[in-house]
Protein backbone atom coordinates (compact mmCIF):
# COMPACT_ATOMS: atom_id res chain seq x y z
CA UNK A 1 0.00 0.00 0.00
CA UNK A 2 1.03 3.58 -0.57
CA UNK A 3 2.75 4.71 2.60
CA UNK A 4 2.76 8.41 1.87
CA UNK A 5 -1.02 8.34 1.43
CA UNK A 6 -1.44 6.99 4.96
CA UNK A 7 1.16 9.31 6.39
CA UNK A 8 -0.52 12.28 4.71
CA UNK A 9 -3.87 11.18 6.03
CA UNK A 10 -2.44 10.75 9.52
CA UNK A 11 -0.85 14.20 9.42
CA UNK A 12 -4.12 15.75 8.32
CA UNK A 13 -6.00 13.93 11.08
CA UNK A 14 -3.55 15.14 13.72
CA UNK A 15 -3.58 18.72 12.43
CA UNK A 16 -7.32 18.86 13.12
CA UNK A 17 -7.41 19.80 16.81
CA UNK A 18 -10.85 18.34 17.48
CA UNK A 19 -10.02 14.94 16.09
CA UNK A 20 -6.63 15.02 17.82
CA UNK A 21 -8.23 15.60 21.23
CA UNK A 22 -10.94 13.07 20.41
CA UNK A 23 -8.32 10.46 19.55
CA UNK A 24 -6.45 11.10 22.79
CA UNK A 25 -9.65 10.86 24.85
CA UNK A 26 -10.75 7.69 23.11
CA UNK A 27 -7.35 6.09 23.53
CA UNK A 28 -7.45 6.97 27.23
CA UNK A 29 -10.93 5.40 27.63
CA UNK A 30 -9.92 2.27 25.73
CA UNK A 31 -6.73 1.75 27.75
CA UNK A 32 -8.67 2.36 30.96
CA UNK A 33 -11.25 -0.21 29.90
CA UNK A 34 -8.54 -2.75 29.08
CA UNK A 35 -6.74 -2.46 32.42
CA UNK A 36 -9.88 -2.02 34.55
CA UNK A 37 -9.67 -5.47 36.22
CA UNK A 38 -6.18 -4.57 37.54
CA UNK A 39 -6.77 -1.00 38.68
CA UNK A 40 -10.45 -0.80 39.61
CA UNK A 41 -10.66 0.55 43.17
CA UNK A 42 -13.53 -1.79 44.20
CA UNK A 43 -15.44 -4.85 43.00
CA UNK A 44 -18.20 -3.89 40.55
CA UNK A 45 -20.83 -5.91 42.42
CA UNK A 46 -19.64 -5.08 45.96
CA UNK A 47 -22.44 -3.42 47.92
CA UNK A 48 -21.82 -1.30 50.97
CA UNK A 49 -25.37 -1.11 52.25
CA UNK A 50 -24.32 0.71 55.44
CA UNK A 51 -22.90 3.49 53.32
CA UNK A 52 -25.71 3.65 50.76
CA UNK A 53 -25.69 6.52 48.30
CA UNK A 54 -22.87 8.96 49.05
CA UNK A 55 -21.70 12.06 47.22
CA UNK A 56 -18.27 12.14 45.54
CA UNK A 57 -15.50 11.94 48.14
CA UNK A 58 -11.82 11.04 48.46
CA UNK A 59 -12.72 7.38 49.00
CA UNK A 60 -15.29 7.23 46.18
CA UNK A 61 -14.26 9.78 43.54
CA UNK A 62 -17.60 9.66 41.71
CA UNK A 63 -19.69 8.75 44.77
CA UNK A 64 -21.67 5.57 45.37
CA UNK A 65 -25.06 4.41 44.11
CA UNK A 66 -28.18 3.57 46.12
CA UNK A 67 -26.75 0.16 47.02
CA UNK A 68 -23.42 1.63 48.09
CA UNK A 69 -21.55 0.43 45.01
CA UNK A 70 -18.62 2.57 43.86
CA UNK A 71 -19.73 4.53 40.78
CA UNK A 72 -16.25 4.96 39.30
CA UNK A 73 -15.72 1.20 39.39
CA UNK A 74 -19.07 0.55 37.81
CA UNK A 75 -18.37 3.12 35.09
CA UNK A 76 -15.03 1.51 34.34
CA UNK A 77 -16.58 -1.94 34.06
CA UNK A 78 -19.50 -0.43 32.13
CA UNK A 79 -17.10 1.06 29.59
CA UNK A 80 -15.79 -2.44 28.91
CA UNK A 81 -19.26 -3.69 28.03
CA UNK A 82 -20.22 -0.62 25.99
CA UNK A 83 -16.97 -0.52 24.04
CA UNK A 84 -16.90 -4.28 23.51
CA UNK A 85 -20.43 -4.30 22.11
CA UNK A 86 -19.60 -1.30 19.90
CA UNK A 87 -16.38 -2.67 18.47
CA UNK A 88 -17.33 -6.33 18.14
CA UNK A 89 -20.65 -5.57 16.46
CA UNK A 90 -18.84 -3.21 14.09
CA UNK A 91 -16.40 -5.97 13.19
CA UNK A 92 -19.30 -8.32 12.45
CA UNK A 93 -21.00 -5.65 10.33
CA UNK A 94 -17.72 -4.83 8.61
CA UNK A 95 -17.00 -8.42 7.66
CA UNK A 96 -20.44 -9.17 6.25
CA UNK A 97 -20.75 -5.78 4.53
CA UNK A 98 -17.34 -5.81 2.87
CA UNK A 99 -17.69 -9.35 1.56
CA UNK A 100 -21.26 -8.82 0.36
CA UNK A 101 -20.48 -5.50 -1.33
CA UNK A 102 -17.29 -6.74 -2.96
CA UNK A 103 -18.91 -9.86 -4.37
CA UNK A 104 -21.94 -7.92 -5.66
CA UNK A 105 -19.87 -5.14 -7.18
CA UNK A 106 -17.36 -7.47 -8.75
CA UNK A 107 -19.82 -10.06 -10.05
CA UNK A 108 -22.18 -7.48 -11.55
CA UNK A 109 -25.14 -8.48 -13.71
CA UNK A 110 -27.87 -10.70 -12.28
CA UNK A 111 -25.93 -11.66 -9.13
CA UNK A 112 -25.45 -7.98 -8.32
CA UNK A 113 -29.11 -7.16 -8.96
CA UNK A 114 -30.32 -9.97 -6.70
CA UNK A 115 -27.82 -9.23 -3.93
CA UNK A 116 -28.58 -5.52 -3.88
CA UNK A 117 -32.32 -6.15 -4.06
CA UNK A 118 -31.94 -8.24 -0.91
CA UNK A 119 -30.13 -5.29 0.71
CA UNK A 120 -32.94 -2.95 -0.41
CA UNK A 121 -35.56 -5.18 1.19
CA UNK A 122 -33.59 -5.61 4.42
CA UNK A 123 -33.00 -1.86 4.48
CA UNK A 124 -36.72 -1.23 4.75
CA UNK A 125 -37.06 -3.37 7.86
CA UNK A 126 -37.13 -1.45 11.14
CA UNK A 127 -34.32 -3.28 12.89
CA UNK A 128 -34.66 -1.74 16.31
CA UNK A 129 -37.82 -3.80 16.57
CA UNK A 130 -36.01 -6.97 15.59
CA UNK A 131 -33.24 -6.38 18.06
CA UNK A 132 -35.82 -5.86 20.83
CA UNK A 133 -37.63 -9.00 19.70
CA UNK A 134 -34.40 -11.00 19.78
CA UNK A 135 -33.66 -9.78 23.29
CA UNK A 136 -37.15 -10.70 24.47
CA UNK A 137 -37.20 -14.14 22.92
CA UNK A 138 -33.66 -15.38 23.44
CA UNK A 139 -32.92 -13.70 26.74
CA UNK A 140 -30.51 -10.90 27.50
CA UNK A 141 -27.37 -12.54 26.21
CA UNK A 142 -24.53 -10.10 25.53
CA UNK A 143 -22.89 -12.18 22.81
CA UNK A 144 -26.21 -12.53 21.04
CA UNK A 145 -26.84 -8.82 21.49
CA UNK A 146 -23.83 -7.68 19.55
CA UNK A 147 -24.07 -10.47 16.99
CA UNK A 148 -27.65 -9.38 16.32
CA UNK A 149 -26.74 -5.71 16.12
CA UNK A 150 -23.76 -6.44 13.88
CA UNK A 151 -25.86 -8.63 11.64
CA UNK A 152 -28.26 -5.76 10.99
CA UNK A 153 -25.76 -2.92 10.61
CA UNK A 154 -23.88 -4.22 7.55
CA UNK A 155 -26.27 -2.92 4.89
CA UNK A 156 -24.87 0.58 4.41
CA UNK A 157 -21.38 -0.89 4.46
CA UNK A 158 -22.33 -3.29 1.65
CA UNK A 159 -23.68 -0.38 -0.44
CA UNK A 160 -20.58 1.76 0.07
CA UNK A 161 -18.22 -1.09 -0.77
CA UNK A 162 -20.20 -2.11 -3.84
CA UNK A 163 -20.20 1.34 -5.42
CA UNK A 164 -16.53 1.70 -4.60
CA UNK A 165 -15.73 -1.68 -6.18
CA UNK A 166 -17.80 -0.94 -9.26
CA UNK A 167 -15.94 2.26 -10.01
CA UNK A 168 -12.61 0.61 -9.25
CA UNK A 169 -13.19 -2.49 -11.34
CA UNK A 170 -13.52 -0.37 -14.47
CA UNK A 171 -10.03 1.01 -13.97
CA UNK A 172 -7.04 -0.10 -15.95
CA UNK A 173 -4.95 -1.69 -13.22
CA UNK A 174 -7.72 -4.23 -12.58
CA UNK A 175 -7.87 -4.95 -16.30
CA UNK A 176 -4.11 -5.36 -16.30
CA UNK A 177 -4.30 -7.77 -13.38
CA UNK A 178 -6.96 -9.75 -15.19
CA UNK A 179 -4.88 -9.82 -18.37
CA UNK A 180 -1.93 -11.12 -16.36
CA UNK A 181 -4.04 -14.05 -15.24
CA UNK A 182 -4.67 -13.11 -11.59
CA UNK A 183 -7.62 -15.13 -10.31
CA UNK A 184 -10.90 -13.45 -9.32
CA UNK A 185 -10.31 -14.18 -5.65
CA UNK A 186 -6.80 -12.80 -6.05
CA UNK A 187 -8.10 -9.58 -7.59
CA UNK A 188 -10.70 -9.18 -4.84
CA UNK A 189 -8.21 -9.70 -2.00
CA UNK A 190 -5.13 -8.06 -3.50
CA UNK A 191 -6.63 -5.11 -5.35
CA UNK A 192 -10.26 -4.36 -4.59
CA UNK A 193 -10.44 -4.69 -0.81
CA UNK A 194 -7.25 -2.69 -0.07
CA UNK A 195 -8.48 0.12 -2.32
CA UNK A 196 -11.89 0.36 -0.71
CA UNK A 197 -10.45 0.51 2.78
CA UNK A 198 -10.60 4.33 3.18
CA UNK A 199 -14.37 4.83 3.06
CA UNK A 200 -14.81 1.59 5.00
CA UNK A 201 -12.68 2.84 7.88
CA UNK A 202 -14.60 6.11 7.95
CA UNK A 203 -17.95 4.39 8.00
CA UNK A 204 -16.80 1.85 10.58
CA UNK A 205 -15.69 4.68 12.89
CA UNK A 206 -19.14 6.20 12.61
CA UNK A 207 -20.83 2.81 13.13
CA UNK A 208 -19.21 2.21 16.53
CA UNK A 209 -21.05 5.12 18.25
CA UNK A 210 -24.32 4.12 16.60
CA UNK A 211 -24.05 0.62 18.01
CA UNK A 212 -22.99 1.83 21.44
CA UNK A 213 -26.06 4.05 21.36
CA UNK A 214 -28.28 1.12 20.47
CA UNK A 215 -26.87 -0.90 23.35
CA UNK A 216 -27.42 2.04 25.72
CA UNK A 217 -30.95 2.39 24.41
CA UNK A 218 -31.75 -1.25 25.10
CA UNK A 219 -30.11 -1.24 28.53
CA UNK A 220 -31.94 1.97 29.38
CA UNK A 221 -35.24 0.31 28.57
CA UNK A 222 -34.26 -2.64 30.77
CA UNK A 223 -33.92 -4.93 27.76
CA UNK A 224 -30.13 -5.05 27.54
CA UNK A 225 -27.38 -5.58 30.09
CA UNK A 226 -28.67 -6.66 33.52
CA UNK A 227 -27.34 -5.80 37.00
CA UNK A 228 -25.01 -6.61 38.74
CA UNK A 229 -23.14 -6.29 35.43
CA UNK A 230 -22.96 -2.72 34.27
CA UNK A 231 -22.91 -0.74 31.05
CA UNK A 232 -23.16 2.98 30.45
CA UNK A 233 -26.76 2.65 29.34
CA UNK A 234 -27.66 0.77 32.51
CA UNK A 235 -25.85 3.32 34.72
CA UNK A 236 -27.71 6.17 33.02
CA UNK A 237 -30.97 4.30 33.63
CA UNK A 238 -30.13 3.88 37.33
CA UNK A 239 -28.96 7.48 37.51
CA UNK A 240 -32.15 8.80 35.94
CA UNK A 241 -34.19 6.82 38.46
CA UNK A 242 -32.58 8.50 41.44
CA UNK A 243 -31.39 11.84 40.02
CA UNK A 244 -33.69 13.89 42.23
CA UNK A 245 -31.60 13.24 45.33
CA UNK A 246 -28.34 11.93 43.86
CA UNK A 247 -27.51 13.94 40.74
CA UNK A 248 -23.99 12.51 40.43
CA UNK A 249 -25.38 9.09 39.54
CA UNK A 250 -26.79 10.60 36.34
CA UNK A 251 -24.17 13.23 35.52
CA UNK A 252 -20.94 11.18 35.57
CA UNK A 253 -22.05 8.24 33.39
CA UNK A 254 -23.81 10.66 31.02
CA UNK A 255 -20.65 12.74 30.66
CA UNK A 256 -18.44 9.74 30.00
CA UNK A 257 -20.86 8.34 27.44
CA UNK A 258 -21.52 11.62 25.59
CA UNK A 259 -17.82 12.44 25.41
CA UNK A 260 -17.12 9.02 23.92
CA UNK A 261 -19.88 9.45 21.34
CA UNK A 262 -18.53 12.91 20.55
CA UNK A 263 -14.98 11.77 20.07
CA UNK A 264 -15.97 8.83 17.86
CA UNK A 265 -18.04 11.13 15.65
CA UNK A 266 -15.29 13.74 15.46
CA UNK A 267 -12.68 11.10 14.64
CA UNK A 268 -14.99 9.77 11.91
CA UNK A 269 -15.44 13.24 10.44
CA UNK A 270 -11.72 13.93 10.75
CA UNK A 271 -10.84 10.66 9.06
CA UNK A 272 -13.22 11.41 6.21
CA UNK A 273 -11.53 14.75 5.62
CA UNK A 274 -8.10 13.20 6.02
CA UNK A 275 -8.66 10.27 3.67
CA UNK A 276 -10.61 12.18 1.05
CA UNK A 277 -9.55 15.83 0.91
CA UNK A 278 -12.16 16.49 -1.78
CA UNK A 279 -15.07 16.31 0.67
CA UNK A 280 -13.48 18.37 3.40
CA UNK A 281 -15.33 21.39 4.61
CA UNK A 282 -18.75 19.91 3.98
CA UNK B 1 -43.02 9.03 -11.97
CA UNK B 2 -45.49 6.17 -12.37
CA UNK B 3 -42.61 3.72 -12.85
CA UNK B 4 -40.97 5.04 -9.72
CA UNK B 5 -44.13 4.53 -7.68
CA UNK B 6 -44.44 0.98 -8.98
CA UNK B 7 -40.81 0.23 -8.23
CA UNK B 8 -41.02 1.59 -4.68
CA UNK B 9 -44.17 -0.39 -3.97
CA UNK B 10 -42.41 -3.39 -5.51
CA UNK B 11 -39.84 -3.08 -2.73
CA UNK B 12 -42.27 -2.22 0.04
CA UNK B 13 -44.38 -5.37 -0.35
CA UNK B 14 -41.53 -7.90 0.03
CA UNK B 15 -40.25 -5.80 2.96
CA UNK B 16 -43.58 -6.12 4.76
CA UNK B 17 -43.92 -9.82 3.99
CA UNK B 18 -40.39 -10.45 5.27
CA UNK B 19 -41.15 -8.50 8.43
CA UNK B 20 -44.42 -10.31 9.12
CA UNK B 21 -42.95 -13.75 8.43
CA UNK B 22 -39.77 -13.18 10.42
CA UNK B 23 -41.62 -11.69 13.37
CA UNK B 24 -44.18 -14.47 13.33
CA UNK B 25 -41.55 -17.22 13.19
CA UNK B 26 -39.42 -15.57 15.86
CA UNK B 27 -42.29 -15.18 18.28
CA UNK B 28 -43.43 -18.75 17.65
CA UNK B 29 -39.93 -20.15 18.10
CA UNK B 30 -39.69 -18.52 21.51
CA UNK B 31 -38.64 -21.11 24.08
CA UNK B 32 -41.71 -22.25 26.02
CA UNK B 33 -45.31 -21.38 25.31
CA UNK B 34 -46.89 -18.15 26.44
CA UNK B 35 -48.75 -19.98 29.24
CA UNK B 36 -45.67 -21.62 30.74
CA UNK B 37 -45.51 -19.38 33.76
CA UNK B 38 -49.02 -20.10 35.00
CA UNK B 39 -48.05 -23.48 36.44
CA UNK B 40 -51.34 -24.33 38.10
CA UNK B 41 -53.18 -24.63 34.79
CA UNK B 42 -54.63 -28.11 34.21
CA UNK B 43 -54.24 -29.94 30.92
CA UNK B 44 -57.89 -29.32 30.12
CA UNK B 45 -57.68 -25.58 30.68
CA UNK B 46 -54.45 -25.44 28.72
CA UNK B 47 -56.15 -27.15 25.78
CA UNK B 48 -59.01 -24.65 26.01
CA UNK B 49 -56.57 -21.72 26.08
CA UNK B 50 -54.61 -23.16 23.17
CA UNK B 51 -57.84 -23.53 21.26
CA UNK B 52 -58.94 -20.01 22.09
CA UNK B 53 -55.67 -18.57 20.84
CA UNK B 54 -55.56 -20.96 17.86
CA UNK B 55 -52.35 -22.59 19.11
CA UNK B 56 -53.64 -26.14 18.44
CA UNK B 57 -53.52 -25.57 14.69
CA UNK B 58 -50.43 -26.36 12.60
CA UNK B 59 -48.06 -23.41 12.27
CA UNK B 60 -48.82 -22.63 8.63
CA UNK B 61 -52.56 -22.47 9.36
CA UNK B 62 -51.88 -20.03 12.21
CA UNK B 63 -49.64 -18.03 9.89
CA UNK B 64 -52.24 -17.63 7.17
CA UNK B 65 -54.95 -16.96 9.75
CA UNK B 66 -52.78 -14.24 11.21
CA UNK B 67 -51.98 -12.64 7.85
CA UNK B 68 -55.62 -12.55 6.85
CA UNK B 69 -56.36 -10.96 10.23
CA UNK B 70 -53.68 -8.29 9.71
CA UNK B 71 -55.10 -7.48 6.29
CA UNK B 72 -58.39 -6.44 7.90
CA UNK B 73 -56.67 -4.65 10.79
CA UNK B 74 -56.99 -7.42 13.41
CA UNK B 75 -53.65 -7.94 15.15
CA UNK B 76 -54.90 -10.59 17.58
CA UNK B 77 -55.60 -10.61 21.33
CA UNK B 78 -53.16 -9.69 24.07
CA UNK B 79 -51.93 -12.68 26.06
CA UNK B 80 -51.45 -10.73 29.27
CA UNK B 81 -54.73 -8.87 29.24
CA UNK B 82 -57.22 -11.31 27.71
CA UNK B 83 -59.95 -8.72 27.66
CA UNK B 84 -57.91 -6.36 25.52
CA UNK B 85 -56.85 -6.78 21.93
CA UNK B 86 -53.71 -5.49 20.25
CA UNK B 87 -55.83 -3.40 17.92
CA UNK B 88 -57.48 -1.74 20.93
CA UNK B 89 -54.13 -0.90 22.52
CA UNK B 90 -52.94 0.50 19.20
CA UNK B 91 -56.01 2.70 18.91
CA UNK B 92 -55.38 4.07 22.42
CA UNK B 93 -51.63 4.53 22.02
CA UNK B 94 -51.29 5.61 18.42
CA UNK B 95 -52.90 9.09 18.67
CA UNK B 96 -50.64 9.95 21.62
CA UNK B 97 -47.46 8.72 19.92
CA UNK B 98 -48.48 10.38 16.69
CA UNK B 99 -49.03 13.72 18.42
CA UNK B 100 -45.63 13.46 20.11
CA UNK B 101 -43.92 12.58 16.82
CA UNK B 102 -45.72 15.39 15.01
CA UNK B 103 -44.70 18.07 17.55
CA UNK B 104 -41.15 16.78 17.53
CA UNK B 105 -40.84 16.81 13.76
CA UNK B 106 -42.43 20.29 13.56
CA UNK B 107 -39.96 21.53 16.17
CA UNK B 108 -37.12 19.86 14.26
CA UNK B 109 -38.18 21.39 10.94
CA UNK B 110 -38.69 24.92 12.27
CA UNK B 111 -35.43 25.11 14.18
CA UNK B 112 -33.40 22.95 11.80
CA UNK B 113 -34.38 24.59 8.52
CA UNK B 114 -33.94 28.08 9.94
CA UNK B 115 -30.48 27.28 11.31
CA UNK B 116 -29.49 25.49 8.11
CA UNK B 117 -30.57 28.34 5.83
CA UNK B 118 -28.78 30.92 7.98
CA UNK B 119 -25.64 28.79 7.92
CA UNK B 120 -25.79 28.36 4.15
CA UNK B 121 -26.35 32.07 3.52
CA UNK B 122 -23.34 33.09 5.63
CA UNK B 123 -21.03 30.08 5.34
CA UNK B 124 -17.93 29.99 7.56
CA UNK B 125 -19.02 32.86 9.79
CA UNK B 126 -20.18 32.80 13.40
CA UNK B 127 -23.76 32.54 12.11
CA UNK B 128 -22.71 29.27 10.49
CA UNK B 129 -20.32 27.85 13.07
CA UNK B 130 -22.37 28.37 16.21
CA UNK B 131 -25.59 26.65 15.03
CA UNK B 132 -23.62 23.89 13.31
CA UNK B 133 -21.51 23.05 16.35
CA UNK B 134 -24.66 23.14 18.48
CA UNK B 135 -26.16 20.74 15.95
CA UNK B 136 -23.23 18.38 16.39
CA UNK B 137 -23.85 18.40 20.14
CA UNK B 138 -27.55 17.80 19.54
CA UNK B 139 -26.77 14.76 17.39
CA UNK B 140 -24.30 13.31 19.86
CA UNK B 141 -26.37 13.63 23.03
CA UNK B 142 -28.82 10.71 22.98
CA UNK B 143 -32.38 11.02 24.26
CA UNK B 144 -31.61 8.73 27.21
CA UNK B 145 -29.28 11.47 28.48
CA UNK B 146 -31.08 14.56 27.20
CA UNK B 147 -34.44 13.53 28.70
CA UNK B 148 -33.29 12.98 32.29
CA UNK B 149 -31.08 16.09 32.20
CA UNK B 150 -33.93 18.28 30.91
CA UNK B 151 -36.12 16.88 33.69
CA UNK B 152 -33.42 17.52 36.28
CA UNK B 153 -32.75 21.11 35.19
CA UNK B 154 -36.15 22.45 34.09
CA UNK B 155 -38.45 20.17 36.03
CA UNK B 156 -36.76 19.59 39.37
CA UNK B 157 -34.26 22.40 39.92
CA UNK B 158 -36.05 25.29 38.19
CA UNK B 159 -39.58 23.84 38.52
CA UNK B 160 -40.69 25.51 35.27
CA UNK B 161 -42.50 22.58 33.71
CA UNK B 162 -44.12 19.31 34.84
CA UNK B 163 -41.91 16.26 34.42
CA UNK B 164 -44.43 13.50 33.79
CA UNK B 165 -47.53 12.82 31.74
CA UNK B 166 -49.03 13.98 28.49
CA UNK B 167 -51.88 16.48 28.50
CA UNK B 168 -52.51 16.19 32.25
CA UNK B 169 -51.06 19.58 33.13
CA UNK B 170 -50.30 22.64 31.00
CA UNK B 171 -46.76 22.53 29.65
CA UNK B 172 -46.16 18.83 30.18
CA UNK B 173 -45.77 18.31 26.43
CA UNK B 174 -42.76 20.62 26.17
CA UNK B 175 -39.98 18.44 27.57
CA UNK B 176 -40.94 15.25 25.68
CA UNK B 177 -41.09 17.21 22.43
CA UNK B 178 -37.68 18.77 23.05
CA UNK B 179 -36.16 15.43 24.07
CA UNK B 180 -37.40 13.65 20.97
CA UNK B 181 -37.01 16.54 18.53
CA UNK B 182 -33.56 17.93 19.30
CA UNK B 183 -31.50 15.32 17.45
CA UNK B 184 -33.74 15.66 14.40
CA UNK B 185 -33.52 19.44 14.50
CA UNK B 186 -29.76 18.99 14.39
CA UNK B 187 -29.91 16.59 11.43
CA UNK B 188 -32.33 18.92 9.62
CA UNK B 189 -29.94 21.84 10.16
CA UNK B 190 -27.01 19.93 8.67
CA UNK B 191 -29.04 18.59 5.74
CA UNK B 192 -30.58 21.98 4.98
CA UNK B 193 -27.21 23.68 5.10
CA UNK B 194 -25.70 21.11 2.73
CA UNK B 195 -28.64 21.19 0.33
CA UNK B 196 -28.86 24.97 0.29
CA UNK B 197 -25.14 25.44 -0.27
CA UNK B 198 -25.35 23.21 -3.31
CA UNK B 199 -28.41 24.95 -4.75
CA UNK B 200 -27.21 28.49 -4.03
CA UNK B 201 -24.19 27.93 -6.29
CA UNK B 202 -26.28 27.01 -9.29
CA UNK B 203 -26.92 29.08 -12.38
CA UNK B 204 -30.65 29.55 -11.93
CA UNK B 205 -30.05 31.23 -8.59
CA UNK B 206 -27.59 33.62 -10.22
CA UNK B 207 -30.20 34.28 -12.89
CA UNK B 208 -32.82 34.99 -10.26
CA UNK B 209 -30.47 37.40 -8.51
CA UNK B 210 -29.52 39.01 -11.81
CA UNK B 211 -33.20 39.60 -12.52
CA UNK B 212 -33.14 41.74 -9.40
CA UNK B 213 -35.36 39.58 -7.22
CA UNK B 214 -35.16 40.30 -3.54
CA UNK B 215 -32.89 38.03 -1.49
CA UNK B 216 -35.88 36.73 0.47
CA UNK B 217 -37.65 35.74 -2.72
CA UNK B 218 -34.55 34.07 -4.13
CA UNK B 219 -34.07 32.04 -0.97
CA UNK B 220 -37.66 31.21 -0.10
CA UNK B 221 -39.14 30.67 -3.55
CA UNK B 222 -36.23 29.44 -5.65
CA UNK B 223 -33.55 27.92 -3.46
CA UNK B 224 -35.60 26.26 -0.72
CA UNK B 225 -37.43 23.97 -3.12
CA UNK B 226 -34.26 22.25 -4.21
CA UNK B 227 -32.35 22.82 -1.01
CA UNK B 228 -34.93 21.04 1.10
CA UNK B 229 -34.92 17.80 -0.92
CA UNK B 230 -32.42 16.09 1.40
CA UNK B 231 -34.55 17.09 4.39
CA UNK B 232 -37.69 15.65 2.82
CA UNK B 233 -35.94 12.44 1.86
CA UNK B 234 -34.75 12.27 5.47
CA UNK B 235 -38.27 12.60 6.92
CA UNK B 236 -39.16 8.97 6.17
CA UNK B 237 -36.18 7.43 7.98
CA UNK B 238 -36.65 10.12 10.65
CA UNK B 239 -40.14 8.82 11.27
CA UNK B 240 -38.67 5.37 11.91
CA UNK B 241 -36.21 6.93 14.32
CA UNK B 242 -38.95 8.95 16.00
CA UNK B 243 -41.01 5.83 16.65
CA UNK B 244 -37.99 4.04 18.09
CA UNK B 245 -37.23 7.19 20.09
CA UNK B 246 -40.77 7.17 21.42
CA UNK B 247 -39.90 3.94 23.27
CA UNK B 248 -37.42 5.88 25.37
CA UNK B 249 -39.21 9.22 25.63
CA UNK B 250 -42.56 7.69 26.55
CA UNK B 251 -40.85 5.53 29.17
CA UNK B 252 -38.98 8.49 30.66
CA UNK B 253 -41.99 10.79 30.82
CA UNK B 254 -44.65 8.19 31.57
CA UNK B 255 -46.61 8.93 28.39
CA UNK B 256 -49.35 6.38 27.61
CA UNK B 257 -48.38 5.89 23.96
CA UNK B 258 -47.59 3.03 21.64
CA UNK B 259 -43.88 3.09 22.44
CA UNK B 260 -44.47 2.52 26.13
CA UNK B 261 -47.00 -0.23 25.47
CA UNK B 262 -44.40 -1.89 23.27
CA UNK B 263 -41.67 -1.74 25.88
CA UNK B 264 -44.11 -2.99 28.54
CA UNK B 265 -45.14 -5.85 26.28
CA UNK B 266 -41.48 -6.71 25.73
CA UNK B 267 -40.95 -6.62 29.48
CA UNK B 268 -44.00 -8.80 30.24
CA UNK B 269 -43.23 -11.16 27.36
CA UNK B 270 -46.70 -10.50 26.01
CA UNK B 271 -45.96 -12.35 22.78
CA UNK B 272 -49.05 -11.49 20.76
CA UNK B 273 -48.81 -7.84 21.76
CA UNK B 274 -45.17 -7.80 20.62
CA UNK B 275 -46.03 -9.59 17.40
CA UNK B 276 -48.93 -7.27 16.63
CA UNK B 277 -47.22 -4.01 17.46
CA UNK B 278 -43.96 -5.00 15.73
CA UNK B 279 -45.88 -5.61 12.54
CA UNK B 280 -47.89 -2.45 13.00
CA UNK B 281 -44.74 -0.37 13.58
CA UNK B 282 -43.14 -1.90 10.50
CA UNK B 283 -46.13 -1.06 8.33
CA UNK B 284 -46.03 2.53 9.60
CA UNK B 285 -42.32 2.91 8.98
CA UNK B 286 -42.38 1.33 5.53
CA UNK B 287 -45.29 3.56 4.53
CA UNK B 288 -43.54 6.70 5.73
CA UNK B 289 -40.40 5.76 3.83
CA UNK B 290 -42.49 5.23 0.72
CA UNK B 291 -44.27 8.56 1.07
CA UNK B 292 -41.12 10.57 1.73
CA UNK B 293 -39.38 8.94 -1.26
CA UNK B 294 -42.28 9.85 -3.51
CA UNK B 295 -42.54 13.43 -2.23
CA UNK B 296 -38.79 13.91 -2.68
CA UNK B 297 -39.10 12.63 -6.25
CA UNK B 298 -42.06 14.89 -6.95
CA UNK B 299 -40.05 17.92 -5.79
CA UNK B 300 -36.82 17.03 -7.53
CA UNK B 301 -37.08 15.79 -11.13
CA UNK B 302 -33.48 14.55 -10.99
CA UNK B 303 -34.50 11.73 -8.64
CA UNK B 304 -37.01 10.38 -11.15
CA UNK B 305 -34.58 8.32 -13.17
Amino acid sequence: MNNTLWKDAFDRLISNKLSLFSSIYLLFIIILALITPFIAPYDYAYQDLNLGPSAPSALHWFGTDTLGRDLLTRMMYGSRVSLMVGFLATIVALTIGVIWGTVAGFAGGKVDTIMMRIVDVLYGIPFIIFVILLMVIFGRNLILLFMAIGAVEWLTMARIVRSQVMSLSKQEFILAAEAMGVSRTGIIYKHLIPNTIGPVIVYATLTVPQIMLLEAFLSFLGLGVQAPLSSWGLLIRDGAASMEEYWWLLIFPSLAFSLTLFSLNFIGDGLRDALDPRTSGS
Amino acid sequence: MFNLILRRIGIAIPVLLTVITLTFLMVHSAPGGPFDEEKAVSAEVLAKLNEQYNLDQPLYVQYFDYISGVLVGDFGPSFRFPTRSVTELISIGLPVTFELALYSILFALCVGVLAGVLGALRPNTALDYIPMSTAMIGICIPSIILGPILILVFGIWLEWVPVRGWGYMPGDKILPTLTLGTAYAAYCARLTRGGMLEVLNQDFIRTARAKGLSETRVVVVHALRGGLTPVIAFLGPAMAGLLAGSFVVETIFGIPGLGRFYVEAAFNRDYTMILGSSIFFSILIVSFNLISDLVAAALNPKLRD
